[in-house]
């Protein structure tokens, strides 16, 4: 594994200049991933808050290729990257050596590009799909999207007297890629530089597709002060709100083990969007929450080889 | 040495693309395209092609690969039918607005709905205006030659470009024909090696392709993108004049086939498979003592509108196929193309459109002469008995009776 010192000295691949929000917690992932490799990269990103920002043309900020297709296909764009580079290093037409890597928010990934992802991760392309979860259509203003948690307030399901933001539970990403059962599979959080150079650097080591799932909190969306957002995401991995763990090979292994486990409650108190739990009337909506962040909790743990109690049925 | 094969439409374009040997084919089976890449799959089974064949989920994926794989710098291919086209259809306007040279056989079929899988244009008439170029053709012998003309014309350096070839779902996919393969080296050697000037795996030339193109630039990069389909008719040209001196082909070649047309008065438009019914008309009219001719579209994106204005002007009578409706329009999108060249010109013909053979029905002699009975009699009286007409319909038809 890289140390922090080495993984500073690699040459930078996304420069500074873009127009990402102060605080945004998409660029230091990014430019962390492409740390992780010394090969050439193709980056592939999905129409969204990263694309948008980082190539408004005559600028671009990547010093690697990249391309941008549309929303709901970076992962089948990329995967004809990676055939295309298999065949033209067969006939020797390209003699160095590559790695692909695809962006996609949640929205590009969880909704619109999840038969894309699903396709190029079961045909086996050797590429690493990076999804920068910040929970909801940050790019357009926060709509929510089937991984905006239940009680987040968005612009599409805004609180009201008779709303109290997003209802229902958000999807498992994480789990449904792990059922495609690819070589790697990985969750971490935007706050832990270690954890994540180290899943990146499996991910870009692996022959074949991986697949690895970031939180990254998204200051106007999320509605926090911008010098907050890794210990957001450090929060979130302390309430077990976003655990960190992997699927290497088949194999499911907790990466972070909170000491003490917060309640969730210190998670939404940091962020505007969950302001309006906190109403004495609302206090039903924190518990629904804190009971799906339990059963997920004990279902990794149990996937994880760390509880010998088989999970409970969903409630 | 060229070879004379039995063999479908379907089977005749996976031998152009076994002979194109691309780097990369992103494919997705849909009626009546499905045959071709089963026969392709068979080639790449046998170790006749050494291409990359990605098995993707759906034809968005395959346009989305293809793009992609083509922008890395890999020659690319596809092929589509009808739901399918439709499927691509935001990619198609990214795959010609990044100037990557595609070439991808669309076997026509009609679209849903209701659901039909027979032959008919309205598959590619809506992706008319998605910027490629549009090659039909009349037969699988034809089908075959387009494909191989479209790599060169797509990838010329003033063309890139994407080009789809059109042939008609079932009559020409499913059809057995006599079609003469070309022999495989000379075939190899006629398209050449792709060489593009800009490449994702280019390593010591990194590029940014796809860039958030906002209105200071996005209107003139829209502007420039026509460059490359108006300097293709040339191109179209050149090539298909190249091709019929290597190959001693004897198919259409130009953006047209003329029939009959020296002194005709009157005549018919087709495109596709229809052109060889519109030429038997034309001879059992021409029996008869009427001056009838036919003109075959081949090349219906660039719209060769000044050669077709042209070649119509000295008619009394003029009959436009459409076998796709533009609804809300005037008849078909051939007709209004067709109207539009003809716009302007002192001599305009008596000109009626004909719709016909959507999902799949049948198109014969006798239906193309009862137009030339219209037309005639619009030509003699001033007046058509309608502008628009639809061939073999049961026009008294009400659904509440069935």
């Amino acid at each position: 594994m890289a140390k922090l010192k080495d993984l500073a000295l690699k040459p930078e691949r996304l420069t500074g200049g873009h127009r990402l929000c102060p605080g945004c917690g998409v660029p230091h992932v990014a430019r962390l991933a492409l740390r992780c490799t010394d090969d050439h990269l193709v980056v592939g990103a999905s129409t969204g808050c990263l694309e948008v920002s980082t190539t408004i043309y005559p600028y671009s900020a990547w010093k690697c290729s990249f391309i941008h297709n549309a929303f709901e296909n970076v992962a089948a764009t990329v995967s004809g990257v990676e055939a295309a580079y298999r065949a033209l290093k067969k006939r020797g037409a390209v003699k160095e050596n590559f790695k692909f890597i695809a962006f996609g928010g949640d929205g590009g990934t969880y909704d619109i590009g999840l038969q894309s992802l699903s396709g190029a991760m079961e045909r086996g392309h050797n590429m690493v799909y990076i999804c920068y979860d910040n929970e909801a259509y940050q790019n357009t203003g926060n709509q929510r999207s089937s991984s905006t948690p239940m009680g987040s307030n968005t612009t599409t399901t805004p609180v009201g007297s008779e709303s109290y933001g997003r209802v229902g539970k958000r999807k498992d990403l994480t789990a449904i890629m792990a059922a495609h059962h690819i070589p790697y599979v990985a969750q971490a959080g935007a706050h832990n530089w270690k954890d994540l150079s180290r899943k990146f650097e499996r991910a870009l080591e692996v022959e074949g597709p991986a697949f690895i799932n970031v939180l990254t909190p998204c200051v106007p969306g999320w509605k926090y002060d911008g010098k907050n957002t890794i210990n957001i995401s450090r929060l979130a991995a302390e309430t077990c709100f976003w655990p960190s763990y992997e699927i290497d090979h088949g194999k499911w292994k907790l990466n972070f083990f909170p000491k003490e486990k917060k309640p969730v409650e210190e998670f939404l108190k940091t962020q505007g969007r969950f302001r309006h739990l906190f109403r004495p009337e609302s206090r039903h909506v924190i518990d629904l929450l804190q009971q799906e962040v339990d059963e997920y909790w004990e279902r990794l743990l149990f996937l994880c080889g760390k509880s010998d109690k088989a999970p409970q049925a969903a409630k | 040495m060229p070879e004379l094969l039995a063999l479908t439409g379907n089977e005749a374009v996976a031998h152009a693309m076994r002979q194109i040997n691309p780097d990369v084919v992103a494919v997705y089976p849909i009626t009546p395209q499905t045959s071709m890449m089963q026969k392709f799959a068979d080639f790449k089974a046998d170790g006749l092609v050494d291409c990359e064949l990605v098995l993707v989920e759906s034809e968005h994926s395959a346009m989305s690969a293809t793009v992609g794989s083509q922008a890395a710098g890999a020659r690319s291919m596809t092929a589509t039918a009808a739901c399918g086209l439709a499927l691509m259809w935001e990619i198609l306007g990214i795959a010609s607005a990044y100037r990557l040279p595609i070439v991808m056989p669309v076997v026509n079929r009609d679209l849903s709905g209701p659901i039909n899988i027979q032959g008919d244009h309205s598959d590619t008439m809506g992706a008319r205006d998605c910027g490629w170029i549009h090659l039909f053709s009349e037969n699988a012998q034809e089908a075959y030659e387009n494909t191989i003309q479209a790599i060169r014309i797509a990838e010329h350096h003033n063309v890139l470009t994407p080009a789809m070839v059109c042939l008609d779902g079932f009559i020409i996919s499913h059809g057995v024909e006599n079609v003469t393969i070309y022999d495989d080296a000379a075939v190899q050697k006629f398209i050449g090696e792709y060489n593009p000037a800009y490449m994702l795996l280019d390593a010591a030339k990194p590029m940014t392709l796809g860039a958030l193109d906002f209105s200071d630039f996005y209107f003139e990069h829209k502007v420039k993108q026509l460059d490359g389909i108006n300097a293709s008719p040339q191109i179209i040209l050149d090539v298909g004049k190249e091709f019929k001196q290597t190959f001693d082909g004897e198919e259409c070649y130009d953006f047209f086939e003329l029939y009959q047309m020296e002194d005709a008065e009157y005549a018919v438009v087709s495109m596709g498979s229809t052109a060889a019914t519109a030429r038997m008309v034309v001879d059992e009219l021409r029996d008869k003592g009427i001056k009838a001719g036919a003109l075959k579209l081949r090349v219906y994106r660039p719209f060769p509108s000044a050669e077709i204005a042209q070649a119509l002007s000295k008619l009394k009578g003029l009959i436009v196929m459409d076998r796709a409706i533009a609804y809300g329009g005037m008849g078909g999108p051939v007709n209004i193309d067709i109207r539009c060249a003809m716009y302007g010109i002192n001599t305009t013909p008596m000109t009626l459109n004909y719709i016909y053979g959507l999902g799949g029905k049948p198109i014969e002699p006798e239906h193309i002469l009862s137009a030339f009975d219209e037309l005639l009699y619009a030509v003699k009286t001033g007046k058509p008995k309608r502008a628009i007409g639809y061939l073999n319909l049961k026009e008294d038809y009400d659904p509440a009776t069935v």
